[in-house]
Parts: C-alpha cells; sequence; structure tokens
C-alpha cells in the first residue's frame, strides 16, 4: 500500500467513494462540493430519523388512551423530533445546498475560507450525533425543543439527556456561526469581478443575508446554552427562580433566537423559490429589487419580534401590544414576495417539473402558515391558542410545508447538476402527491383540533371529547402517506443513482453561473467563465442580440 | 475589501459580541431588574482591577506599534512590542486569577448565588478569550523568530483586530461590573 495519496487534478471528477483512498478524501476534504453534498446526505440521514419519530408520535395519538409508548419515551421522541429536524435536518439542508451552489452561482472555484467550510460541517455532524448518544445514556433530552427553565434544570431533568442537547446544540451553533462567515466573507471577496452585488441570483443574495442572520443569532442561542449547562454542571443559578434565577431570561435568550432561526430556516427557502419560479416560467424574476430589499427587511424586522413567543408569559400590555404590532409588520416583506413570485409566473410559459409544482405547494402552504402565524401576533388569539395543536400545525405550515418543500424543490432542480442525472419524474410526482396530499390532511385538521383545545406535547387524551379520536386518526393516517412520499423519495435516489451520467450542463435552460459548467461539476468549478453583464449572463451568451439591460 | 482574513475576524468579532452582550445583559438584569441584592459588587476591589485593566489597554497599545513596526519592515521593533504585549495580557491575567482566589477565600463562587453565576460566567469567558488571544500572540511571535515573515504580516491583521476587541468587551464588562454598582 502506497504511503502517499494521489491529490486529484483540477479537471478530475469527485473522488467515488469506493476506489482506493476515496474515502479517506472525502473524510478530509475542504471542497465546498464534497462538503455541501455530505451535508446533504447528513440532512437527509436525520431526516429519515426525525422522520421515524414523528411517526411513532403519530401512532401513539392515533387513537384515545392509547399507550403504544411509555409517557417518558414520549417526552424524549417529541423533543428530539423538533430538535433534530430544525437544527440537524433543514439547516444541513439548505447549509449544504447553499455551501454546494453559492460558490458556483458566484463564479468563484471555492468558499473563501474551505478548512472552516470542513470545521463548520463536521462541528455540526458531530454535534448531533453527540446528541443522539443521549439515548445510549440514560434518556435523550424531555424538555421539548426549546428546553424551557426550570424544567429543564437538574431538579425536574435528572438524565444527562438535556446536557446532551445543550453540547450538542452549542457544537452544532458553532458549525453554523462557521458557515454564516463563511458565506458572508465568500460572497464579499469572491465574487467574478464582473459581478456587482446587484446582480447576485437571488439564493446567493438570500443566502448572503442569511450569513448575517446566522450571525447574529447563534451567539444568543450559545450564550444561553452555556449559562444553562454551567446551571445543570456547576449548581450555578441562572435559570433556577427558586435560588434567585430567572426562568423568563431563558426564554429571552430562547427566542431572541429563536425567532430569528425562523428566518434562518426560511430566506434560503425563499432563495430557491426565486430561483425555481423564472426557470420554470420561462420569464425574468419580477421584481428583483423589491425580493432582495424585503429580504434585508424580514432580517431586520427578526431581532425585533421574539416576545410574540412569550405573550403568555405575563409581560406587560405595552410591551405586548409593541410585539404584536412589530410581528404583524413582518407580513409585509413576506407578502411582497409571494406577490412577486406569483407575478413571475403571471402570463408565464409554466413547465410543471417536480420541482416547480413544489414550488407551487410551497406558495399555497406557506402562505397558509404565514397567515396562521399572523394570527398568533394578535395577543387575545395567542392567549387562546397558545400551546395548543394550532401552534404544531402553524410551525409544520411554516417549516415542513415552507421550508422542506423549498428543499424538495431546490433538490428536484439542481440534482441534475450535482450528480449528473436527473431525478425521475415520474417517482417525483407520486413523491409530491403523496407527501402535499399527506401533509395537508396531517396538519390542516390539527388548527381544529387546537381551537378544540388539544394542547401540543400531551401525551393522549381521554375517548370521550367529541371528534378529537377521528381528527388524531385522519391526521395519523396523513403522516402514513408522507412517508410513504418520502419512500419514493429515497427510492427515487436510488434508483437515479445507479444510472449512468447523462445531463446536460443545462438542462433547464437556466441563466445563473451554476449551469455555466459541466454537470457535474470538475473539482476545479470554472476553467474560463462567461461575461457578466447582467442577472442573467447565460441568457446574455445565449441572446446575443436580446441581453438583458447592462448593470456594470 | 481585498484581505479576507481581516474580513473574517470583523464577521467573527461581530458575532462574538453577540454573546458578550447576551452574557452582560443576564448580569444587569440580575442587577436591576430582580428584587435581589448584589453580593458580589461589595467584595470587588475596583481600583485594584482599573489598574490591571490600564495593563490590558496598554497591551492594545504596544501592538499597535508593533503592528506599525513590521509594517516599515522593522523586524527588531516588532519583537520587542510583541513581547510587551503578550507581558501586559498575561499580567492582565494574572490580576484575574489572584482576583478569583481572592473572592474563593471569601467563599463567593460560580454557585453561591446569581450574581456569583453572572460574575464568573462573564468574566470567564473574557479570560478565556484573552487567554486565546495570548496563544494567537505567541504564535506570530513565536513565528517572527523564524523566515516566515509573509505569515506574520497576513496573520497580525487578523490577531491584532481580535486583541483589540477582547480589550473593548473588558472595558464594557468593566464598566457594568465594577463601575456601575459605585453610581
Amino acid at each position: 500500500m502506497s504511503l502517499f495519496i494521489d491529490i486529484p487534478e483540477d479537471d478530475d471528477q469527485l473522488p467515488a467513494l469506493n476506489t482506493g483512498r476515496g474515502k479517506l478524501i472525502w473524510i478530509s476534504s475542504v471542497d465546498h462540493k464534497q462538503l455541501g453534498i455530505m451535508y446533504l446526505w447528513l440532512a437527509l440521514f436525520f431526516f429519515l430519523i426525525g422522520g421515524i419519530e414523528a411517526m411513532i408520535i403519530r401512532a401513539q395519538l392515533a387513537s384515545a388512551d392509547n399507550d403504544l409508548i411509555s409517557p417518558e419515551l414520549y417526552n424524549q421522541i417529541f423533543t428530539m423530533h423538533g430538535t433534530t429536524m430544525i437544527f440537524l435536518a433543514l439547516m444541513p439542508a439548505l447549509i449544504g445546498l447553499a455551501t454546494y451552489l453559492l460558490p458556483l452561482m458566484i463564479g468563484a472555484n471555492e468558499m473563501a475560507f474551505p478548512r472552516l467550510n470542513a470545521f463548520s460541517f463536521w462541528m455540526t455532524c458531530m454535534g448531533g450525533f453527540l446528541m443522539y448518544f443521549s439515548f445510549f445514556s440514560g434518556g435523550a433530552p424531555d424538555a421539548g425543543w426549546f428546553n424551557y427553565a426550570p424544567l429543564s434544570e437538574n431538579n425536574y431533568s435528572s438524565t444527562a439527556g438535556v446536557d446532551y442537547y445543550l453540547v450538542g446544540l452549542i457544537l452544532t451553533g458553532m458549525g453554523s456561526i462557521g458557515a454564516g462567515l463563511n458565506f458572508v466573507t465568500t460572497v464579499l471577496t469572491l465574487r467574478s469581478p464582473q459581478m456587482k452585488l446587484n446582480m447576485l441570483p437571488l439564493f446567493a443574495w438570500m443566502i448572503f443575508i442569511n450569513g448575517f442572520l446566522l450571525l447574529a443569532a447563534f451567539p444568543l442561542l450559545n450564550a444561553g446554552l452555556f449559562m444553562m449547562l454551567i446551571d445543570r454542571q456547576f449548581d450555578a443559578h441562572f435559570f433556577i427562580p427558586s435560588t434567585g434565577g430567572s426562568a423568563i431570561l431563558w426564554q429571552h435568550f430562547f427566542w431572541a433566537f429563536g425567532h430569528p432561526e425562523v428566518y434562518i430556516l426560511a430566506l434560503p427557502a425563499f432563495g430557491i423559490i426565486s430561483e425555481v419560479i423564472p426557470v420554470f416560467s420561462r420569464k425574468p424574476i419580477f421584481g428583483y429589487k423589491f425580493i432582495a430589499a424585503s429580504t434585508v427587511a424580514i432580517a431586520l424586522l427578526a431581532f425585533g419580534v421574539w416576545i410574540h413567543h412569550m405573550f403568555a408569559a405575563g409581560m406587560s400590555n405595552t410591551v405586548n401590544g409593541f410585539f404584536a404590532a412589530s410581528s404583524m409588520l413582518i407580513g409585509i416583506p413576506t407578502g411582497i414576495k409571494v406577490i412577486n413570485w406569483i407575478g413571475t409566473m403571471y402570463k408565464g410559459s409554466i413547465r410543471m417539473t417536480v420541482s416547480m409544482m413544489f414550488t407551487m405547494a410551497f406558495l399555497i402552504d406557506f402562505t397558509i402558515g404565514g397567515l396562521s402565524g399572523a394570527s398568533f401576533a394578535i395577543v387575545p388569539i395567542d392567549w387562546q391558542l397558545t400551546d395548543t395543536y394550532y401552534v404544531v400545525a402553524h410551525i409544520h405550515y411554516v417549516f415542513l410545508g415552507g421550508t422542506a418543500f423549498g428543499i424538495f424543490a431546490g433538490i428536484f432542480y439542481w440534482f441534475p447538476k450535482i450528480s449528473g442525472r436527473h431525478l425521475s419524474e415520474k417517482l417525483g410526482k407520486w413523491h409530491l402527491w403523496l407527501f402535499v396530499l399527506g401533509f395537508n390532511m396531517t396538519f390542516l385538521l390539527q388548527h381544529v383540533l387546537g381551537i378544540l383545545g388539544m394542547p401540543r406535547r400531551v401525551y393522549t387524551y381521554p375517548v370521550d371529547l367529541s371528534y378529537w379520536e377521528v381528527l388524531n386518526l385522519i391526521s395519523s393516517l396523513g403522516a402514513i402517506f408522507m412517508f410513504a412520499g418520502i419512500a419514493a423519495f429515497l427510492w427515487n435516489i436510488y434508483v437515479t443513482l445507479k444510472k449512468p451520467r447523462q445531463a446536460d450542463d443545462n438542462p433547464w435552460e437556466a441563466w445563473t453561473l451554476e449551469w455555466a459548467t459541466t454537470s457535474p461539476p470538475q473539482l476545479q468549478n470554472f476553467t474560463s467563465l462567461p461575461p457578466v453583464h447582467s442577472r442573467r449572463p447565460l441568457w446574455d451568451l445565449k441572446h446575443p442580440d436580446n441581453p438583458d439591460k447592462k448593470l456594470n | 475589501m481585498k484581505d479576507k482574513g481581516k474580513l473574517l475576524v470583523l464577521f467573527l468579532i461581530a458575532s462574538e459580541a453577540f454573546f458578550f452582550i447576551a452574557l452582560i445583559i443576564a448580569y444587569v438584569y440580575y442587577r436591576n431588574f430582580t428584587n435581589a441584592t448584589d453580593t458580589v459588587a461589595a467584595n470587588l476591589d475596583a481600583m485594584r482591577t482599573g489598574i490591571f485593566t490600564l495593563f490590558l489597554v496598554g497591551s492594545s497599545v504596544t501592538l499597535i506599534f508593533g503592528k506599525r513596526a513590521l509594517k516599515k519592515g522593522n523586524n527588531q521593533t516588532f519583537k520587542l512590542f510583541m513581547a510587551l504585549t503578550i507581558l501586559l495580557g498575561a499580567v492582565f491575567m494574572v490580576g484575574q486569577i489572584t482576583e478569583y482566589i481572592g473572592l474563593y477565600h471569601k467563599q463567593i463562587t460560580l454557585n453561591k448565588d446569581v450574581f456569583g453565576s453572572s460574575f464568573f460566567t462573564l468574566t470567564g469567558f473574557h479570560g478565556l478569550h484573552v487567554i486565546l488571544g495570548i496563544i494567537a500572540l505567541s504564535i506570530l511571535f513565536g513565528v517572527s523568530f523564524t523566515k516566515m515573515k509573509p505569515v506574520t504580516l497576513a496573520g497580525i491583521e487578523g490577531v491584532d483586530t481580535y486583541w483589540h476587541f477582547v480589550d473593548v468587551v473588558w472595558i464594557f464588562v468593566f464598566y457594568f461590573v465594577y463601575i456601575t454598582p459605585l453610581l
């Protein structure tokens, strides 16, 4: 066995896993494409685990007075479901797509800090696995994904579960900060010399703004997590009211992070939608400046609304009123975006690919989630519905109907670029319809359950409450549909990866720079770049007689 | 900006600033928005810590001179000022450690009450940052004895930004922890 690894040449393909030192090369890689792909696999892995946890929850709730699993295990399962899906599935999926695509979209060959990039990935990865290690050490965290004190303190959570939650999230949080640093510096320093900031593809723009959100939000979470870890490990008193601490301070820290986190998950999905819609409507994006500017507005407002998660905690009416108003304001920039996307589709020549259909499902379901969100900004409604299944329905419409649909749209759109193969459209439609129907079946009715008064996180419910059992049963049946949809997705990935590479460089006739290189790109992304004078360089290249307006 | 290393550190310290703001908010919250009396403040010696603060501020000044010397190609002066910077930073740390020991003898610890918790967490995290800065400065100092001069030049941009940040954070910590109880 040779002591040396052949360093791949610039014009090589990414190394295959099963050849020679392939695995070692992947583990030690600092290439943004390899890291992006690893992020996506990591996200898929944890998405499946989180999905299985969701199925267990729905099985437990499918009938009244059920005792399929113990209450203690139920607490652990719903805590890990929420934490996994948000921090280990959705975030790595979005960061992975961004890591893969950001340099390609701006005409760069690498991220600004490749080793920091690898550091971010491995921190996220190890943080996730560390958190799951808790199952083997006496029990997983069981205080809910936002881990309210004093329930999460030693007195009430005596297993090491919450400690694993804290350390795991600190690690993934550091990884996310690293990713944010890389996104911001890459966009600022490595753009193609001709590309000005106002010519960035919207996905790249939203990742850029998202980088700032990551940098500002995660330190707040980390500070809170460290304080709680010091509470639990060194008997400090930060969040323990009985010894002078303040439980409400934890809520402030968590939600001062938690609400920007909502936009950290939403903005990249908005970016994907803003790339997919114009390409499959065969029209340039409608209102680029409004979409770009409303992104900044959302990012700024994100830090001024967190109290709406705490309306029931007993702030003064003045505080509640202020944050109710600021929360309502967020509806404006988000609404602007939805209107612009619809405006892009209007009179377009729409191609009904799976990617585009996921985008349309996103528009509908995310808007429902946005509307139920706006209803929470109204303080009395919040007081009535807080901690009920209405919240559960809302969060899933935003994160699953919003972010996850966006990610699916992005995966179907960029899969030819990433792997050189097209995902099957036929299987994709099975995936889409099963998932979208199942999703609405599961969560639309949960609004009703919430209004009927079903508390979130409840272990079970008595049989004699009218409609509870049938609504919960339908909800659980919907989950089976979603599960089948994901099975179709996995099968789709499996059969597609077996096929030979045959995708064109630019199969969708898109206009941004990532389609100017080969599918999949070689280790060095670009040997030469097309001239960039507008937001659609590949359109200009193909239609020299009818180019877009010159912006530089 | 061409220098991506310096850009990275600027964004990193912006991010770190939020971390320290959260820790400072906790301290101020317990002192001003709860009924508890600050048990730590009465035992702090603002004068003594103020003198050690001057050492930390002084280290920022010497680092500025050191960087200036390096840019002029004056390697000997650079080494001198770097050694001085590291020394001043170390003196500050000695001040903090002896202060901790003194408080420990007065039975003020992390688990005494909320003020113990937040005092040691806030100043402790700052101390960790100072130690990290001293390590980074020492690496640059060590490298400056080798022939890798470009490394020192590239590194100093980031490290000096970070060191000034640590210094500024301390001034805020000093104000909120040591000075405001006296006002």
